[in-house]
């Protein structure tokens, strides 16, 4: 176990190193000086030049990087040129409802995708398995920003049932606080849901054509036990591989998500940041959704190795 | 629908070269046999592709023209999708705007598989190289789609042809891969040893022998990255970073309505059915070309 704990965190390092080379060229292909972007085109040459030595970029781009890296590594992303505030505050700041909201619509993911991919399976060719796989396909096509405003449409503008937008955070009440999310996590956890379906479907249907079901069916076992009991837990395993790719859409796709409905998270500080070209702003977040993403799936994978004593490597 | 193991039994042997000779009809023909829902994926691709060609016929306003007086109209005789804000046709931007979603979904697919194909020759064929070429589409792989497209945006600054850049650099990983392991797999075949053997050039052994067959898996999955890219573009352009807003995309259309959305829901609405109809004709197209081309049916 901790020979392949630590076989799977050495094989992380050259991708993290990847991940942080890409992060840290984003500010390298920019057409044009940063500093002079971000000075405007009023300023002088001394001042340009006077802030590419504060910002480092005189300096050869190896030790950029390892400078950059090494503050990285300490939890320093830096300053916004913006605020002037620590990235990692800025962050912080607007990672509450980002973090509800990828935790709500993984929720309402896996409560559609799961319950419905196993009535797909259990009922495999019927017109219900029918039903099942043509939401899936239709969840896959929709755009979750584009749900979110059909949503807001129907149950904000005409029902009035729901808040269109804003949020609240949960420390201030939880009920409330879900009131104002039920949308926007309906919006993110629908069009996620389909990937999980199909999953579901097939990882069931692979563990119903095995012997040990055939027995369980024929020693007179209820055909819900057999599932439940007998052909889910085995079917469950595979299933959180999907989990841990379906987080890493959902963390892009609530950065969308977010911006229809007005929620002050990750995604609206990075869309901001982009329109003010604050590259330290969108580099740390990158950053910091990627290793959560590579961290998330290395965990989905240590669990697997919990879960199902088969897997040997 | 039936899953890919039950057309394993069914499937007739036709070889790759055969099924060549046999053109392309004849083989959409025989996938449209095997899986209706395949037509109707055809038919809506066929319907999008025909609106975005003859956009300037079927138009019934200027997409760009202003007209004051019939602002925020709600769909209608006149105007079957509404109006916006500025009494543009909301029918007339969402038919061009059918134009730049697809031409971005076909460049970005074009600049995807000629970059993934290329990585993944020379990944799948030298071990030097791979360990660093895959060890980069890891790493690219490591981040959410759509933040790095947003993060490459950025850096590149708003237009239609670096929304092509950015997302050509999230999806070539995807096929990068896939060339990879076909090649791994086909390259260790006694056919290509014996090309080998023979003397066979190896380019000609490149190209004859180990691309056409990482053909079909690369063909499946570029459908599916076609229906990406279009979803891709749609989500910059509705955040305001993808394409500029003077040009109607269906992104763009959707995020202009959205301060509307009160009074004029159809401005959003509209453009957003013309994105799911686009995207599911691609789906439904690749899941019939991924069951008829199986690959597995092929390497077993």
């Amino acid at each position: 176990m901790l020979a392949y704990l630590t076989g799977r965190l050495a094989a992380l390092l050259p991708v993290l190193l990847v991940v942080a080379v890409v992060v840290f060229m984003l500010i390298h292909v920019t057409p044009g000086d940063p500093a002079r972007v971000l000075l405007g085109q009023d300023a002088t040459v001394e001042q340009v030049a006077a802030l590419r030595h504060e910002m480092g970029l005189d300096r050869p781009l190896p030790l950029q990087f390892a400078l950059w890296l090494g503050r990285a590594v300490r939890g320093d992303l830096g300053l916004s040129f913006f605020l002037h505030l620590p990235v990692t505050t800025d962050i912080v700041q607007h990672a509450g409802p980002t973090t509800m909201l990828s935790l709500l619509g993984l929720g309402v993911a896996l409560v559609i995708g799961i319950p419905t991919g196993i009535v797909s399976a259990v009922f495999r060719n019927s017109w219900l398995d029918q039903a099942s796989l043509a939401l899936a396909m239709l969840g896959a096509a929709v755009p979750s920003f584009w749900l979110g405003l059909s949503l807001i449409v129907l149950f904000a503008v005409d029902l009035g049932w729901l808040p269109s937008s804003g949020y609240r955070s949960p420390g201030a009440g939880l009920g409330q606080s879900l009131h104002y999310l039920v949308l926007p996590a309906l919006a993110l956890g629908l069009p996620n849901s389909s990937l999980i379906i199909r999953f579901t479907r097939s990882s069931l249907l692979d563990v119903l054509g095995n012997d040990y079901i055939r027995t369980a069916s024929a020693k007179g076992l209820p055909r819900p036990r057999v599932i439940f009991r007998h052909a889910m837990r085995n079917a469950l395993v595979p299933i959180l591989t999907v989990v841990g790719l379906t987080f890493a859409a959902l963390m892009g796709g609530a950065v969308v998500t977010e911006t229809v409905f007005s929620l002050p998270g990750i995604g609206q500080l990075v869309v901001s940041s982009v329109l003010r070209r604050d590259y330290p702003v969108i580099q740390g977040v990158i950053l910091l959704v990627a290793t959560i993403y590579v961290l998330v799936n290395l965990a989905v994978d240590v669990l697997y190795f919990v879960v199902d004593p088969r897997v040997r490597y | 629908m039936k899953a890919a193991g039950e057309m394993a039994a069914g499937a007739p042997a036709i070889s790759p070269a055969l099924r060549r000779r046999r053109g392309p009809s004849a083989l959409l023909w025989r996938m449209v046999r095997r899986r209706r829902i395949v037509a109707v994926g055809l038919v809506l691709l066929l319907i999008v592709l025909g609106a975005a060609l003859l956009a300037p016929q079927l138009a019934p306003y200027d997409p760009v023209a202003l007209d004051v007086p019939s602002r925020l109209a709600a769909p209608g005789a006149a105007h079957p999708f509404g109006t916006d804000e500025f009494g543009r046709d909301i029918l007339s931007r969402t038919l061009y705007g059918a134009r730049l979603s697809l031409a971005v979904g076909a460049l970005v697919t074009v600049l995807v598989t000629t970059a993934g194909i290329a990585v993944g020759l020379i990944a799948g064929t030298n071990p030097r190289a791979d360990r660093v070429l895959m060890r980069i589409m890891d790493g690219l792989m490591a981040f959410p789609d759509i933040l790095l497209a947003i993060a490459l945006m950025a850096s590149l600054g708003p237009s239609a042809r670096n929304v092509v850049i950015a997302l050509g650099f999230v999806y070539t990983p995807r096929i990068a891969r896939i060339v990879r392991a076909s090649v791994l797999v086909v390259a260790s075949q006694e056919y290509v040893e014996a090309a080998r053997a023979v003397g066979a050039p190896v380019a000609r052994i490149l190209i004859r022998h180990i691309l056409v067959n990482t053909a079909s898996p690369v063909i499946v999955q570029a459908t599916f990255i076609t229906a990406y890219a279009m979803l891709g573009e749609a989500a910059l352009s509705f955040l305001g970073v993808g394409i500029p807003p003077q040009i109607p995309t269906w992104g763009g259309i959707i995020s202009e309505g959205q301060v509307y959305l009160r009074q004029a829901w159809w401005i959003s609405i509209f453009p957003g059915a013309a994105i799911v109809l686009s995207v599911l004709s691609l789906n439904l197209l690749g899941d019939g070309l991924r069951d008829y081309l199986d690959p597995r049916l092929r390497y077993s």
